[in-house]
């Protein structure tokens, strides 16, 4: 059955479009290049890097009072930069930032301090009360990742959703 | 307008607010970063498009900015206070690259981190307009004095952007505190924008 769904950056593509997300701020990873590749090449979205990621949860926040949604793209460290700023602005004024998080760091990564780094993801969202959801099957990722945009926005609150290797193929290590 | 920080006069800040309110007559957005800058855009009289930050320390400009792409007919301000200006440098940089028209960072550069009790910052000896200017913001340069710091505003909601302009602080603290209301803060802005339409009761 999953032989005929198209991959899982085209699916994401797609529920970004029909939910109206047009501006994608990301600090890149691996995992991420065709996705992000894919967003630049369609005009549809407004797509560009940021310095640091809490520069990226700023632009939505402000994108977002002012009738743009957007997503930030990145990776686990980058994740792991922002408790501070999501504390203090999505969360205390009551802003759906999206964020779409490659997880590093889990089933089979090469370097100790991604290993680290992810392990504290969970526990800060978890702490931040805030709404996260792992994609780990290419038949439920359209319906995770379009339900938590629709959540996020009719709750006006932050949300996150992480993408496990069992799903992007992660970053392949060779033996 | 100066390049340079040689006889740039110290102005008070709340003064060059009120100076900025009273030329805002198309209903612009204004993000007022942590620190004081956010207390004295509060006591320079409450308006819709007044946002206020309460932490995320570095945020104004990235804030603005996303206004400013949302909404590019809008004329957008950031005020920024050097220390947190310092907490994200790189902005500036993505600012230059995006380059929206309708952007203005106005920093104000007391040297000191004011609100938490004046403490020096590690750039007290920095030029923000040279770092600016070298990020790609070609434009950016500092008002020597009240009356050019308005000359520069009027030159900035006349012409396209994004306009950096630097004003050096005297040591006065705010005129008066913000009120701290996360989500009204948010709601009336959202109004001020015009993304929220409903009337709100009472
Ligand atoms: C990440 C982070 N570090 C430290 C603080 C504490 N803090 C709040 S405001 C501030 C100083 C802001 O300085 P500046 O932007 O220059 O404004 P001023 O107080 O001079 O008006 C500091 C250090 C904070 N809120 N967040």
């Amino acid at each position: 059955m999953t032989q005929s769904l198209p991959p899982w950056h085209e699916i994401v593509l797609n529920v970004f479009k029909v939910n109206e997300v047009k501006l994608i701020t990301y600090v890149p990873d691996n995992v991420l290049k065709p996705l992000i590749q894919a967003l630049h090449a369609d005009p549809y979205f407004t797509c560009f890097p940021t310095a640091r990621e809490e520069e990226a949860v700023g632009i939505l926040s402000g994108a977002w009072m002012a009738g743009l949604r957007g997503m930030l793209l990145m990776q686990t460290s980058g994740f792991a930069t922002l408790p501070n700023v999501l504390a203090s602005l999505p969360c205390a004024f009551q802003i759906p930032v999206m964020m779409m998080i490659s997880e590093r760091g889990t089933l089979g990564e090469f370097n100790v301090g991604q290993a680290a780094v992810c392990r504290t993801m969970r526990p800060i969202l978890d702490s931040l009360a805030m709404e996260h959801h792992t994609v780990s099957r290419l038949d439920e990722c359209e319906m995770i990742v379009d339900r938590t945009i629709r959540q996020a926005i009719m709750t006006q609150a932050p949300a996150a959703l992480i993408l496990s290797p069992l799903l992007t193929g992660g970053k392949v290590v060779a033996r | 307008m100066s390049g340079t920080t040689h006889n740039l006069k110290r102005m008070y800040r709340f003064d060059l607010t009120t100076r900025l309110v009273a030329k805002l007559k198309q209903e612009e957005a204004v993000i007022g970063g942590i620190g004081h800058s956010n207390f004295d855009l509060w006591a320079a009289g409450h308006r819709p498009q007044n946002f206020y930050m309460l932490g995320s320390m570095g945020l104004a400009i990235p804030i603005a900015m996303g206004v400013a792409l949302a909404q590019p007919a809008r004329k957008t301000f950031a005020l920024e206070g050097d220390g947190s200006l310092l907490m994200e440098l790189g902005c500036l940089t993505t600012v230059a690259t995006q380059a929206p028209k309708n952007l203005i960072i106005i920093l104000f550069d007391n040297g000191i981190y004011q609100i938490t009790g004046g403490q020096p910052t590690p750039g007290a000896g920095a030029d923000y307009v040279a770092i600016a200017r070298a990020c790609g913001l070609a434009t950016a340069a500092w008002a020597a004095n009240e009356a050019e710091f308005e000359r520069m505003l009027d030159n900035a909601l006349a012409t396209d952007g994004p306009h950096f302009i630097g004003c050096k602080l005297d040591a006065q603290g705010p005129k008066a505190q913000t009120e701290r209301d996360p989500a009204q803060i948010r709601d009336r802005f959202m109004r001020g924008m015009g993304t929220k339409k409903n009337r709100t009761l009472g």
